[in-house]
């Protein structure tokens, strides 16, 4: 990166922004989303095999209404029976 | 005759509410309507230096709470505006000398005989701005074009939506449209975007307000700058008018969608 070149600090402002606000919105703080995070892998992890780095939780919101957003990858079913074998 | 209470709030410090409020009251006041300024920040005493009307405080907002004076004498009248009142802020007193409740009872008093009552809340979120928002019709939100401001902003929004005194409107203060124009500043849009309220004024960067405030008089008394034309569009706007907004460095789309915005907000 260039940092004479035109650095547009704006774009990350706002994307800052945005993010720390549905934080801040929803009283969650990302340390406590991570702990969630963690607590969320164990839990389902003892019934199913998942991806547990590719995992997602992440917050939405519009003004009113919180929304909590998990993706969680399961493992293949080809590297899945690799690994039960 | 009912005054309107308007409060200028923002939660962070140093974003602009005193001078907002002291330009305000006399862009109002210059239309010959009937304007009190308050000075709600106890203990910080400040409106009155901005104002230019600090060598005439006798009494102040704390001594009409505990009953050494009646409101009116604690009311002084601006020399250069006759319309103008200012009651000034304690010096010596901190946020408890005064209740939500005695906010209320005060300002009711005013409105039979004045036009606009403005409040100049404390920064925080605290006992201070809690009085501030307690009486208003209106909550002015300022802000500047930066992270910090912009997310105490949104903190603000929230509570006066808990405390019903929602929705507020927004002014965006100390812009600067270069910054803008080349990325390295918030613009207006993106301040919307992010904190979903209705604008009520752009005001741009301005030396004129520091030189003002240096000689105590407001920028909107000598409508030649721009931060002055800013702040007299404001009044125009609370009076009702629809006064399209500047673009300091928005993009092609801009008055297009403050238009929109401006009606699809607009007041019943």
């Amino acid at each position: 990166m260039n940092f004479f070149h035109k650095s547009r600090s704006a774009k990350s402002a706002k994307e800052r922004l945005q993010l720390v606000l549905i934080h801040d919105r929803a009283g969650i703080s990302p340390g406590k989303l991570d702990a969630l995070k963690d607590d969320l892998i164990s839990v389902i992890s003892r019934h199913i095999e998942i991806e547990t780095d590719a995992v997602e939780i992440t917050l939405t919101n519009d003004r009113d209404q919180h929304r909590l957003v998990a993706d969680i990858p399961l493992v293949p079913n080809r590297k899945r029976r690799h690994t039960i074998s | 005759m009912s005054a309107k209470i308007i409060t200028i709030t923002s939660g962070k410090g140093g974003v602009g509410k005193t001078t907002a409020t002291a330009n305000i009251g006399v862009a109002l006041a210059s239309t010959g309507d009937r304007v009190v300024c308050i000075d709600a920040d106890i203990g910080l005493r400040n409106l009155d230096v901005v104002m230019g009307l600090e060598n005439r405080i006798v009494y102040d907002f704390v001594d009409v709470v505990e009953g050494r004076c009646k409101l009116r004498q604690a009311m002084i009248r601006d020399k250069r505006l006759d319309t103008l009142f200012l009651i000034p802020a304690a010096q010596t007193r901190d946020k408890t000398a005064v209740s939500p409740q005695d906010m209320v009872r005060l300002t009711d008093e005013l409105r039979q005989e004045y036009d606009w009552v403005l409040i100049d809340s404390p920064a925080g979120i605290e006992r201070g701005f809690r009085n501030a928002i307690a009486p208003a019709d209106l909550v002015l939100i300022i802000t500047n074009p930066e992270v910090s401001a912009v997310r105490d902003a949104d903190r603000i929004i929230g509570l006066i939506e808990a405390e019903e005194k929602g929705p507020g409107k927004l002014i965006l203060n100390r812009v600067k449209p270069e910054m803008v124009r080349r990325g390295d500043m918030l613009g207006t849009e993106d301040v919307l975007d992010v904190l979903a309220i209705e604008l009520i004024g752009i005001v741009p960067e301005d030396d004129s307000v520091i030189v003002a405030t240096n000689q105590g008089i407001p920028v909107a008394m000598e409508s030649n700058s721009k931060a002055g034309r800013a702040f007299l569009n404001i009044a125009r706007r609370l009076k009702g008018e629809e006064v399209p907004f500047a673009d300091l460095g928005g993009s092609d789309g801009f008055f297009g969608r403050i238009t929109r915005m401006m009606r699809a907000g607009g007041e019943s």
